[in-house]
């Protein structure tokens, strides 16, 4: 008996039942739409974060002052105020792939224009700093180098500052007063979004790191929380984190056995989480799907048997006729093959549209593997030769007078 | 000869009950016949019916069926014969449920050497036409009658043009008027060629036939 033949006869014996037909493969759909829908949402969720970590910036390196280390007790990261914006500086001239580098200092305060205030973080930088956090000025325009050098009190808001300071009203030109002392706003910078962490990052003032040093931390030092570098490529990481370490121990005149007093940090290792978070996540869904795959088998499996019980007439009644046992295995089989596969296809196309309304209701982001639809189609099949054998086997076993004579 | 069967013996195991269906049973039919098999039931007439239809082999003995030595053939072999040389009309007719009449004849096609759909077709409808069904082709086995449900079944025994047709009590579930029109449509096969070997216990029915072998206690008398 020719395949296709055999597809047909199989058809048609499931399309005689068709309400007995999609009970029996709603477990395959439902499983199948679930595991489409849910890794559609999560594989959307991983493209989302990934991008808001490039978001921090273009191939970025972090440099944090070390663990200060005195009698005997070792602080944490950033205790020490040993990194200058001179550091970053010599970095930048001597560090060929660092392409631009900001100082960061950080404060917080309360801002108030007019009878709104509002707390808020305050970032000290460099005019790079557009640059390396790849973040752009909506409205007015960064501040200048000059206003570095003479710590003028210049100050750019983040879109969610300039929301609630100045609920709609224009801000660029006006002056703000940050711990009592006038600003005047220069620009607004572009929304950012929240990062990958859940912080707003568009919650914060930009100022000129020297205004902020000596203005708002009255320090007469060039120490900074943080040097910021863009990097021309991520390729050649590890000898360029060498290198920077090289420049920084040599500046801060540290023996050789002596432990580094900064640490470089690079988006790496948060990429890694994420996929390995994400790697957790498939494994999970993994497990599920095998799980909502083997209960739909199961399902077919029953039916199946109770299908051979029912039509033990028409399988004896078919070896009569000359079927050959393994024309009636076939049968059953491909009768199997088709109801999880077409349970597949159903809950492919539910697991999409699902997906697709989980988008728009709730402005997730979704992503429809196509690896995961092929895994779906093949595993569908899969569980119907594997749970369809033994009621074909039990099928193709019977007796033919036997079967004629069953009522 | 079309069936040669020589010293067939039959046993079946029943909970460790030895019961001898068939017991040392020798018969010739020739081409053409019309054979009807009588005897009470347990008479060992539907375990002959089977063996000749090749639906179960004996425990020993031999049977030609049209030259062929068919009693040591192993079940892809029978079901090539079943399918080419033999024709089965049951008594409750055996008809696919929710599958129309035409259908339904194909059914046998299926199971022979590849056929175009289009000859499929063209041969069940032929078939149908020629038993007077040409207007039921597309009705379902319970929208007709006991008669013409049997008439479709015989059409389906037809249809790969066996030279043996194998009834088992084909007028067993149809009344008295439809009874005699199944018999003179198998007289009428019989007279263009076809053997047809019947079980009936009805004297009435037997009439029809040529030939009555009488069965009693697995044995024919």
């Amino acid at each position: 008996m020719k395949g296709l033949i055999t597809i047909r006869i199989a058809m048609r014996a499931l399309v005689r039942n068709k309400g007995r037909s999609l009970l029996t493969a709603l477990g395959i759909i439902i499983g199948i739409a679930a595991v489409i829908a849910v890794v559609a949402v999560g594989q959307g969720a991983s493209v989302n974060m990934r991008s808001q970590i490039s978001s921090m910036g273009n191939n970025l390196l972090l440099i944090f002052p070390g663990s200060q280390n005195s009698g005997g007790f070792r602080g944490g990261s950033g205790t020490q105020q040993n990194l200058t914006e001179e550091d970053g500086e010599a970095i930048l001239q001597e560090c060929l792939s660092v392409t631009a580098m900001t100082p960061l200092l950080r404060t917080g305060a309360q801002c108030i224009y007019r009878e709104n205030d509002w707390a808020t973080s305050i970032q000290g930088v460099n005019i790079q700093f557009p640059d390396v956090r790849s973040w752009d000025v909506t409205s007015g325009a960064f501040f200048s180098e000059s206003d570095i050098r003479s710590a003028a009190r210049v100050c750019l808001l983040g879109k969610t500052v300039a929301d609630q300071l100045f609920q709609g009203e224009e801000p660029v030109g006006k002056t703000i007063r940050i711990r009592n002392m006038p600003f005047r706003v220069l620009g607004v910078m572009a929304p950012k979004g929240t990062a990958a962490w859940g912080q707003d990052q568009d919650d914060t003032i930009i100022a000129p790191w020297v205004t902020v040093s000596r203005v708002l931390q009255r320090s007469r030092f060039n120490n900074v929380n943080q040097l910021m570098f863009s990097l021309d490529s991520m390729d050649s990481l590890p000898q360029v984190k060498e290198e920077i370490s090289g420049i920084l121990r040599q500046r801060h005149r540290l023996n050789s056995g002596a432990d580094d007093d900064f640490t470089i940090m690079d988006m790496t290792e948060v990429t890694q989480m994420i996929t390995q978070v994400s790697k957790l996540m498939t494994m999970l869904l993994t497990v599920i799907a095998s799980i909502s795959l083997i209960v739909g088998g199961i399902g077919i499996m029953n039916i199946m048997l109770v299908a051979v019980t029912e039509r033990t007439r028409e399988i004896g009644l078919r070896l009569a006729l000359g079927a050959r046992r393994r024309d009636i295995m076939m049968q059953f089989l491909v009768e199997a093959v088709v109801l999880s596969g077409a349970g597949g296809l159903i809950g492919i196309g539910l697991g999409i549209g699902s997906a697709n309304i989980l988008a728009t209701a709730n402005h997730w982001p979704v992503m429809i593997s196509p690896v995961a639809v092929l895994l779906a189609i093949t595993f569908s099949a899969g569980v119907g030769i594997f749970f369809g054998f033994y009621p074909a086997w039990r099928a193709a076993r019977l007796n033919p007078i036997e079967s004629l004579r069953r009522e | 000869m079309l069936i040669t069967l020589r010293n067939v013996n039959k046993v079946y195991h029943m909970e460790s009950v030895d019961v001898p269906a068939l017991q040392n049973v020798s018969s010739d039919i020739a081409a053409g016949e019309f054979v009807a098999i009588m005897g009470h039931s347990g008479s060992g007439k539907s375990t002959l019916l089977n063996l000749l239809g090749c639906l179960d082999k004996p425990d020993s003995g031999s049977y030609q069926l049209d030259g062929e030595e068919v009693s040591r053939l192993g079940s892809d072999a029978l079901a090539r014969i079943r399918n080419r040389k033999i024709g089965f009309v049951f008594q409750n007719f055996n008809l696919l449920p929710r599958t129309t009449a035409q259908e339904n004849v194909e059914l046998p096609l299926y199971y022979g050497a590849p056929m175009r759909g289009v000859e499929r077709r063209e041969r069940s409808k032929t078939l149908l036409t020629r038993l007077g069904l040409q207007d039921r082709m597309q009705h379902h086995p319970g929208q007709l009658s006991g008669g013409q449900q049997q008439r479709v079944a015989i059409a389906r025994a037809l249809v790969n043009q066996p030279p043996l047709i194998l009834a088992d009590e084909p007028t067993g579930n149809l009344d008295s008027r439809s009874a005699d029109d199944i018999m003179a449509l198998f007289q009428e096969l019989n007279r263009e060629g076809i053997t047809i070997v019947m079980v009936t216990h009805e004297p009435d029915i037997a009439k029809y036939a040529k030939r009555v072998i009488q069965m009693r206690d697995g044995a024919i008398v």
